[in-house]
């Protein structure tokens, strides 16, 4: 019960109000097609410089969840999930708001949302201390693997081809080579001044995540994407409580699917939601109203994908094996402040740790306050036109960027990244493995280096790396999720090329 | 035999493209010394390049089934957009001034994308707003807030 110690420290003037502007920050930034939380989130991070660590974090997790659940409000209003994680959301969402029940579905969908949130966090309140204390057990070679195991299993997971999700990992992993090498101090790979210093973790994420999204947004050319909002009635929120209390099987399926895939490295929000969505109508009696508004639908999305959250955090305070693209930005916003996650974070940091924590926790309620005022001001803030949309995206990218360090190198590094990734993506390859490379790529690099040495002077290199229960362990579940993704892959493909044959 | 389609040629100029960058990775890992800082480029250089051809191979046998490459019609729409953030980033944040630059770029860009009608007063005016406020929030968070000198050169 350490974290209650620290609940006072959410409620100080400037750490609340950080909490409340991210909140509602959040909200209207979610409900914003085209900025997707990983991009919000990316984009705060220079805004965090000069703030101490844990009220930085605040803002950060703050803005985290609430750009999930804000997606949620232009789903419903304007048939355009605000993130990915709100795909499922529109399926009967929108339909709702179609028949005049919007208001509804914005009450009974932040109310799944703060429900799932809250079950999602105290997850992570209590399996965060007992798995930073079995993470004390790990060596060198298990970090080692544990690092590429967060490559990996992003790589896979979060790809549709296994083999480019691997490679982007792989550049991620090179990537985080070039500059001086710590040991030696030898030159890698600067094959440009700006990269003398290495490449800067926050600059390449914002240019990794932002610049694609702007550059899309160029690609979509001069036309009117101003979608209509449908005009929300009033509804009492009693009413949807009332409702919330009703559809209980459908608000338990969707917080224990968000929770169980939030734990799962690699899988993000939009999954948990289609697969809440679709356990709740496996369940449902009523499963023939799916997808005719049927409120049922919305709680399990939107219970789901916000319980994801509070999880998606667990792998990465302990392991620092981020849960989603998100987290992993996270995990550069907690780089750029000295701290390391794991055992380390709770020992030494735990004001830090738990203010953070906690602070998801409120901020799941104020989520759920606001939302409804807010809800909205965010629909109309989602009829922005993408021509402004992303000069605005644009110009914070650069400005953020430059604030790292005052280096015009670390722009264009920004630059050159998005550039680049907007190429890839079109390709089929994704940003979030080459993100975990190039986050993780130090703390592997860093291991097998101390390994190698250990190694040398005891059994040799491959004893070391690859004997050992928890090596075999790790090297295991490394294999395990290639090959279940390329499985997956390789039947997604077959049943697609059956239903284009019957078509 | 015919020419490959567009969005095949792409798939193979892109992945040869990443190809060559993973066989100058290794390249450059296997034969740059001290060796002891090269160990862990190695290991990396090793998969990327083995993934990069194995990426390679398969474009040029048409067997890529993910990725649909960019149409002409895209392509000709960010073109513009691109040019314009390309010479505001490596050219005229340093050489102009960032606050001046972005303001041209910020205008520019909104001019080339706003879907509005050029030849109404309305819009010009509607994106000179936009423009200003903007530019004012830009100062007030990073010169007034976060204390950010940026590069003022010729102009501000």
């Amino acid at each position: 019960m350490e974290f209650l110690f620290y609940m006072g420290d959410v409620f100080t003037p400037i750490n609340f109000g950080l909490l409340l502007l991210g909140t509602i920050g959040g909200l209207i930034l979610g409900a914003t097609p085209g900025l997707s939380p990983t991009m919000a989130v990316a984009l705060l991070i220079p805004f965090t410089f000069q703030l101490e660590a844990a009220q930085g974090l605040i803002l950060l997790g703050a803005a985290y969840t609430s750009t999930v659940a804000g997606g949620a409000v232009s789903a419903i209003l304007l048939k355009i999930p605000g993130a990915p994680a709100n795909i499922a959301t529109t399926l009967d969402g929108h339909t709702m708001a179609q028949k005049g029940q919007g208001a509804k579905a914005l009450q009974i969908s932040f109310l799944a949302s703060a429900v799932g949130g809250v079950f999602g966090v105290l997850l992570l309140i209590f399996l965060t201390p007992v798995l930073a204390q079995w993470a004390l057990a790990f060596g060198p070679s298990h970090l080692f693997w544990l690092a590429i195991l967060g490559v990996t299993v992003i790589g896979s997971l979060d790809s549709k081809s296994v083999v480019k999700g691997l490679l982007s990992g792989c550049i991620g992993l090179w990537l985080a080579t070039i500059g001086f090498d710590d040991i030696m101090g030898a030159q890698r790979f600067i094959f440009h001044p700006a990269l003398g210093g290495g490449i800067n973790i926050i600059a390449a994420l914002i240019g990794l995540f932002a610049i694609p999204q702007v550059i899309t947004m160029f690609a979509k050319g001069r036309h009117n994407d101003g979608a209509e909002v449908i005009k929300v009635q009033k509804h009492p929120i009693s009413g949807a409580f009332r409702e919330l209390m009703r559809s209980k099987r459908a608000l338990g399926i969707g917080t224990a699917t968000g929770s169980i895939i939030g734990l799962i490295p690699g899988v993000g929000g939009q999954i948990a939601g289609l697969v809440a969505y679709d356990q709740s109508k496996k369940f449902s009696p009523d499963r023939e109203k799916f997808g005719t508004g049927h409120s049922e639908g919305v709680i399990a999305a939107e219970s789901a994908n916000n319980a994801m959250v509070g999880p998606s955090l667990v792998p990465l305070l302990t392991l620092s094996i981020p849960g989603s693209p998100t987290a992993a930005v996270l995990l550069g916003g907690l780089l750029i402040h000295g701290i390391f996650p794991g055992s380390d974070l709770f020992d030494n940091h735990p004001d830090v740790a738990w203010t953070f924590i906690n602070s998801m926790l409120i901020g799941q309620i104020l989520m759920c306050i606001f939302g409804l005022y807010v809800a909205g001001l965010a629909a109309r803030v989602a009829q922005v036109p993408q021509s402004v949309m992303a000069a605005v995206v644009l110009g914070l990218a650069v400005f953020g960027s430059y604030s790292v360090q005052s280096s015009m190198g670390d722009v264009y590094v920004m630059a050159s990244l998005g550039v680049m990734m907007y190429f890839l993506e079109r390709f089929g390859f994704s940003a979030a493995p080459l993100v975990l490379g190039l986050i993780l790529g130090p703390i592997a690099e860093a291991n097998f280096i101390q390994g190698s040495m250990i190694a040398n002077a005891t059994d040799g290199m491959a004893p070391y790396f690859l004997g050992g229960r928890l090596n075999i362990l790790l090297i295991g579940v490394v294999v395990a999720s290639i090959l279940y993704s390329g499985y997956m892959e390789l039947r997604t493909r077959r049943y697609t090329s059956k239903e284009e044959i019957i078509a | 035999m015919s020419a490959p389609s567009l969005p095949r040629l792409q798939h193979i100029v892109g992945s040869g493209i990443v190809a060559a960058v993973g066989v100058v990775v290794a390249y450059i890992s296997y034969t740059q010394q001290p060796s002891e800082a090269f160990l862990f480029p190695r290991l990396i250089a090793t998969v990327f390049v083995v993934l990069a051809l194995w990426t390679f191979a398969k474009a040029c046998l048409g067997w890529t089934k993910v990725g649909n490459g960019i149409s002409g019609r895209q392509f000709a729409n960010l073109l513009p957009g691109l040019v314009v953030a390309l010479i505001y980033i490596f050219w005229a944040a340093k050489g102009v001034g960032f606050y001046t630059a972005t303001t041209i770029a910020f205008f520019i860009l909104l001019s080339l994308y706003d879907p509005a009608p050029h030849m109404a007063l309305k819009s010009w005016v509607k994106r000179i707003i936009i423009t200003a406020g903007f530019m004012a929030v830009m100062y007030g968070l990073f010169a007034k807030l976060l204390n950010v000198y940026t590069p003022r050169e010729v102009f501000f």
